[in-house]
């Protein structure tokens, strides 16, 4: 036989292999590649949409624009502070609530599902509970319980601060931590019920401290677990717009880069700048997310191995 | 017996640290039964009289306004595109993992860089093709646009429980002669249908929750749950028991959802990592 006569059934057979895999991949090329695609050029034109006389070519203005923008430039810093401090401290708490639900006691499924809940309340719900029922300054469960605890001891003046204005980014992130804190919860449970116990018993049989099994033993199984969890929880939380929509409106510093050009858009009608902007939130969540997880792998790494 | 219900402090702690979280959600459901003056007191009125006067606002006593249409949207949204998730996606991981094409591995980090992109980045020119195509507010659009959010997340999730399918059992089947019709059904589906479970359940909920696209791409007629629930905060007036009882409507499909299916929650949620 001819190396022709074989080539042709054998591209056949790779075709048939690939038949199956093309749908979903043309689909996520046309819907999500394209688009991107297309925010690429716009941020070259000049375009608004209240101007419309005026679209042209821009070459990079709408790019200098962006960068010497103030408003935009906080919210670079904004994304970057709200996904940080949001996943490393529901990473944290997360990991301590894993390692309490791993041990044995009375209720234990109980408790685990009341940890799961607010995981569970849709994200607008949640930003919209915490900002009207519990930061409320008049009649929010936070204020109503101090007024609550200082009556008990006799206070006539109790604390009512006014939670949002006072710490804004602070309360976006108790609501995001909140939510997010279970998530993590649960994948890092997973990873310390799939440890091999026989390493552990064997260490605890040598002499090794609770201590020392945690770190030299759990602590290296749990690292992808917590790669994970960190990787999945930045995806997320870098793209937030739920919570500082609804809690702040992007206001008192809180806008993220999701939020502004949502209101460059918006409320601007200025296309070419819009899409700009969302160019630069592609290259930073792309530099946050490669970023971040090599800083949190070469912690662990270093901790293992000092 | 006696080992087992003794008293131990981390067993304190957990039931502490679990009566933390669940304490807003259980505020938000006793909020939603209390009349809105009692909502509204400091120190908060725990005992209050109980009603159902904020679920009877949420459902359209006073204004009206019925929250079915957008509740009917938000079902149609993500029951549609977790349908056409899995028509997608369940193909896409056999050619990823049982007759893996050249290359797998690239692709399958090629679906998880499209969930990397942020969607702001892509929404005004989707805008756009709404506005030139006549589909801005159209639950189908919506449709199409969830199901590109949640088939990385899919098919990432059905390669992994797919690469369980033993390579034995394949082999057997193939030189039984088993058509591909009995192989699947016989071979891969007891293997699949967990994972089919877990993918559903997430990405019903992914779609449940979404609102920003809802917010930019409908209006009045295929406005979501999410956005209708925005809606409820007014400037004037007491609304607390309301948006409470609005809040706590529509988080109820996934949190029994959820609830009655946390394993297959913490595999969808790790992307199959967890099993």
């Amino acid at each position: 036989m001819t190396t022709q006569a074989l080539a042709a059934p054998r591209r056949m057979a790779d075709w048939a292999r690939r038949a199956p895999l093309l749908p979903a991949l043309l689909f996520m090329i046309v819907v999500t590649q394209l688009p991107f695609v297309a925010t690429l050029v716009i941020s070259f034109l000049q375009w608004n949409a209240l101007d419309p006389k005026s679209r042209g070519f821009a070459g990079l203005d709408n790019y200098a624009t962006v960068i010497v923008d103030p408003d935009l430039r906080s919210s670079v810093l904004s994304t970057i502070v709200l996904t940080v401090s949001v996943v490393l401290v529901s990473l944290v708490l997360g990991l301590g609530l894993a390692l309490l639900l791993d041990k044995k006691f009375r209720g234990r499924g109980a408790v685990r599902t009341m940890l799961i809940a607010p995981f569970l309340v849709v994200p607008v719900a949640a930003a919209l509970l915490w900002k009207h029922v519990l930061f409320n300054p008049e009649y929010g469960l936070f204020n109503g319980v101090l007024t609550w605890i200082w009556g008990l001891f006799g206070g006539a003046t109790p604390p009512q601060p006014d939670w949002i204005s006072s710490m804004p980014k602070i309360a976006i992130e108790a609501s995001l931590v909140w939510q997010w804190t279970p998530f993590m919860m649960l994948i890092l449970l997973a990873g310390l019920q799939s440890r091999p116990m026989d390493a552990i018993e064997a260490a605890k049989m040598d002499g090794a401290t609770g201590w020392q099994v945690f770190r030299y033993l759990t602590l290296p199984h749990l690292r992808q677990y917590l790669e994970l969890g960190g990787l999945l929880g930045s995806i997320y939380i870098v793209q937030n717009f739920d919570a500082v929509f609804t809690i702040t409106s992007g206001g008192l510093g809180t806008a993220n880069l999701p939020y502004t050009i949502y209101q460059t858009f918006f409320q601007a009608h200025d296309y070419g700048q819009a899409s700009a902007a969302g160019v630069v939130v592609v290259i930073a969540s792309i530099i946050i997310a490669t970023f971040a997880l090599r800083v949190v792998s070469s912690l662990l790494r270093n901790e293992v191995q000092s | 017996m006696t080992t087992k219900q003794a008293w131990r402090p981390w067993g304190v702690l957990a039931w502490f640290a679990g009566i933390l979280f669940v304490l807003p959600v259980l505020w938000m459901v006793l909020t939603s039964l209390h009349s809105e003056s009692d909502a509204a007191t400091n120190p908060p009125s725990i005992a209050a009289k109980l009603t159902f006067q904020g679920y009877a606002e949420f459902f359209g006593a006073t204004t009206g306004v019925s929250p079915w249409p957008p509740l009917l949207n938000s079902a149609s949204a993500s029951i549609g595109s977790t349908v056409l998730v899995l028509l997608l996606s369940v193909p896409a991981a056999y050619a990823l993992s049982i007759k893996p094409v050249r290359k797998w591995s690239d692709v399958l980090f090629f679906f998880l860089s499209t969930k990397m992109l942020p969607v702001v980045a892509g929404i005004l020119p989707i805008y756009l093709v709404a506005q030139y195509t006549g589909m801005l507010d159209n639950i189908w659009f919506l449709i199409l646009l969830y199901t590109s959010m949640n088939l990385p997340i899919a098919v990432w999730l059905m390669r992994s429980f797919l690469a369980e399918v033993p390579k034995e059992m394949l082999e057997a089947a193939a030189i039984d002669g088993a058509s591909l019709v009995t192989t699947l059904r016989k071979v891969v589906a007891p293997v699949a249908m967990p994972g089919i479970a877990a993918t559903s359940l997430i990405c019903f909920i992914f779609s449940w929750n979404e609102l920003l696209f809802a917010r930019v791409l409908t209006g009045v007629v295929a406005g979501t749950a999410p956005v209708f629930l925005t809606s409820f905060v007014t400037s004037q007036g007491l609304f607390l028991a309301k948006v409470c009882a609005a809040a706590t409507v529509i988080s109820l499909p996934v949190l029994v959802a959820g609830f009655t299916a946390q394993d297959k929650l913490v595999q969808g949620l790790s992307l199959g990592a967890v099993k």
